[in-house]
């Protein structure tokens, strides 16, 4: 995956280019506003983190030049301001997702890689499969081995989110976001809880789970030995 | 400055002697052009009476033929006589004194003049002797003789004169009088204002506390010192609350802040290889993690409280809120051992923001299952009880009255009377609290939401246990939120 990090502050910038070649990645940095949408618009990016506050051009209008030049890459905002209405923000502009600072790189790490391999609008999935387990968008039917699985209808969106980005750390964040639509963090763990609730119902009696925790990070569906 | 100069500068002090000034001018213009006007009007009635005095004795003069100026002279002498008469002379061609009681032809007095003033000494008498005033016609009567008649208007003038001394003393007085006043309505208001002026300073100086006093009046100035003083009463009030804010941080972030520092020191001086370091870094990520909880607490506190959410907000059904948020927590209360409760009146409309007040309620129902599992400190024998198992959490919304109440009780073991406004404040924890983790930030942010939605919280038995209502105003009442406000929270 190529990412551009359009970050102003250098050892940020370093860091997340280290730590993304070691999980595989390529990255390049910009230092500022301008140079970053002058390397956005040569294009190849898989996914772009941009920074909100930059120098000479700042991070939303960054986003909101590409946009208006056509370009879909995927955009992930970095800020320090994190409100509701500044979240909206950074969305109106054409980002398509918004982390606060601080974050932690194994959240930063989950969302990039669920944004570049996002489904562009036009491919709509019906089906998903992994392993023996079947999700059916459309009848909203799940099964495994052939077996019906009765889901609440949260569970049916839990189960989806994880397949559709399946075989990629999902957080508990990411889970709230994108399945309840919270922007908070709760005190109490109830992420888990629900995860382990759809656990039993879709790997308790089979031989080889699907659902995984991933330590310190969050969730993975994966067909695979552990 | 001095006390002087300082009232002399003073504003109501330059309007009253303003005032007085021109009050003065004004009158002391009127009296003038009255006094012109009466003297004016005098003078020419006496010229009047003059002119037929002069045209009775020219007929007498025609009438007595040859004897004519025998009988000028004559009535000339009878109306000398007269007490408070006019002034008469004739004199023949040679400039000889006939008659009258005029000593002389006065020299200013034009001969068949239309009337004018002059001045004459009068003769004998001691009272009025000396220069006086009048008003004179000369006429030339045939055979050569001059009658001159006159008017004294000496007494008049005298009295415009004294008019005159008696207006610019009055005047004089009345200006005295008017920067007098002055000086005493600017004390009065200098006082009050300086009073302002020394409690402002007091509070620059710091002393907070201070407030103008009142005189209980209620004129205007007072109105202004009750403003400046809830206008203080916030300040104080907000300044309390960030120093009180700064204290907690200094408190309470600096020992998970301190904890954290301990951790990395005590991995990197254990030696005990890459296992240990793993672990004390872990450990560390994981206090940072609740140390940045935390400070977005206090940072989304502090701006509900500066209100600048207040636009995001969108009509919403409360019931929907509470049902999601209870779908969110169910199966956490159900490992806890608990049974969650909802009971919503469906139908009612909220004009709120949805992820501000779902932050709420998650709060609040975190808060329950907590202290609903919490272990409650038995000091018979030091050891700990668990609350009974059928412990359950119950949530609730109904109107009552205007607002829409959002109710979460639990059956932990509550918070006494005595604490329960104090547990509202920012990162409280009773005592009891102490041993469970959190931030004592969770009662705080939702009185936040519940204020900056113009709404309030509070805190009740609900024998047992804790009832927290979140009462927020219903929408009939918020009828100007943005309608386009339902996009607000994409994804």
């Amino acid at each position: 995956m190529r990412v551009l990090v359009v970050e102003d502050d250098r050892e940020t910038a370093l860091f997340l280019q280290r730590s993304l070649k070691e999980n595989g990645h390529v990255a390049d940095i910009a230092g500022d506003g301008e140079l970053g949408l002058a390397l956005a618009r040569e294009g190849g990016w898989d996914v772009l983190i941009v920074d909100r506050m930059l120098p000479r051009l700042d991070g939303l209008s960054l986003i909101e030049a590409l946009r208006r030049e056509g370009a879909r890459t995927p955009v992930l905002i970095l800020s320090a301001l994190g409100e509701v209405d500044d979240r909206v923000k950074g969305l109106r502009a054409g980002g398509d997702d918004y982390l606060t600072k601080p974050y932690a790189y194994t959240e930063l790490l989950a969302r990039i890689e669920a944004l570049a391999r996002r489904p562009a609008p036009e491919e709509q999935v019906t089906r998903y499969m992994i392993g023996d387990l079947t999700l059916d968008r459309l009848s909203h039917k799940v099964t495994r081995g052939g077996q019906a699985i009765a889901l609440q209808p949260r569970e049916f969106r839990l189960l989806e989110y994880l397949m559709r980005n399946a075989g990629q750390v999902v957080t508990r964040t990411m889970l709230l976001q994108n399945v309840w639509d919270y922007h908070f963090d709760p005190q109490t763990n109830v992420i888990d809880v629900h995860i382990s609730r759809l656990r039993s119902k879709i790997d308790r009696g089979f031989a080889k789970p699907l659902l995984h925790t991933v330590r310190g990070s969050g969730y993975m569906i994966r067909d695979g030995a552990d | 400055m001095t006390a002087l100069t300082k009232l002399i500068a003073s504003f109501p002090f330059r309007l009253t002697v303003a005032y007085m000034g021109a009050f003065v001018l004004a009158a002391a213009l009127i009296v003038l052009y009255i006094a012109w006007q009466a003297n004016e009007l005098l003078t020419s009635k006496a010229i009047d009476t003059l002119g037929s005095e002069v045209a009775s004795l020219r007929a007498q003069f025609q009438a007595g033929g040859p004897q004519g100026a025998e009988r000028l002279e004559g009535a000339i002498r009878y109306r000398v006589r007269e007490p408070g008469s006019g002034l008469y002379l004739l004199v023949d061609a040679d400039g000889t004194r006939r008659a009258g009681n005029l000593p002389a032809v006065p020299p200013t007095l034009v001969p068949d003049g239309q009337g004018q003033l002059f001045s004459y000494r009068r003769t004998g008498e001691g009272e009025g002797a000396g220069e006086r005033f009048a008003v004179g016609l000369s006429i030339s009567v045939s055979g050569g003789y001059t009658l001159i008649v006159a008017r004294d208007i000496e007494d008049q003038r005298q009295f415009a004169a004294s008019i005159g001394r008696v207006a610019l003393w009055s005047f004089g007085l009345l200006s005295l009088l008017g920067v007098g006043a002055g000086i005493l309505i600017s004390r009065s208001m200098l006082a009050r204002i300086e009073a302002v002026t020394e409690t402002s300073r007091k509070i620059m100086a710091g002393d907070l506390s201070r407030r103008i006093a009142l005189t209980g009046s209620g004129d205007e100035l007072d109105r202004l010192a009750e403003s400046l003083n809830a206008m203080l009463a916030r300040i104080e009030e907000l300044l309390l609350a960030l120093r009180e804010v700064s204290d907690n941080i200094a408190h309470d972030l600096k020992t998970p802040l301190n904890r954290l520092r301990n951790r990395a020191e005590a991995a990197l001086r254990s030696g005990d290889g890459s296992g240990a370091y793993r672990d004390g870094l872990a450990k560390t990520i994981e206090e940072a993690d609740e140390l940045i909880k935390t400070f977005n607490s206090l940072l989304l506190i502090a701006r509900l409280e500066g209100g600048a959410i207040a636009e995001s907000m969108a009509p919403l059904d409360p019931a929907a809120v509470i049902g999601d948020i209870a779908e969110l927590y169910e199966p956490a209360a159900e490992e806890a051992g608990l049974t969650l409760a909802v009971s919503a009146r469906s139908g009612l409309s909220l004009i709120a923001n949805r992820e501000l007040v779902s932050q709420a309620v998650a709060n609040l129902v975190d808060n329950a299952i907590k202290y609903s599992t919490a272990p409650v400190p038995a000091p018979a024998d030091g050891g700990m009880a668990t609350p009974p198992s059928a412990a359950s959490i119950t949530i609730s919304l109904e109107q009552v009255g205007p607002n829409v109440e959002i109710t979460v009780g639990d059956r932990g073991p509550g918070i006494a009377p005595q604490n329960r406004e104090r547990a509202l404040q920012r990162f409280v924890r009773l005592e009891k609290a102490r041993s469970l983790p959190g931030a004592g930030l969770g009662l705080s942010l939702v009185a936040a939401v519940a204020r900056m939605h113009g709404g309030g919280v509070r805190l009740e038995d609900n024998a047992p246990g804790l009832r927290v209502v979140l009462s927020l105003p219903a929408s009939a009442q918020l009828t100007t939120a943005r309608s386009d406000a339902a996009s607000n929270h994409p994804i």
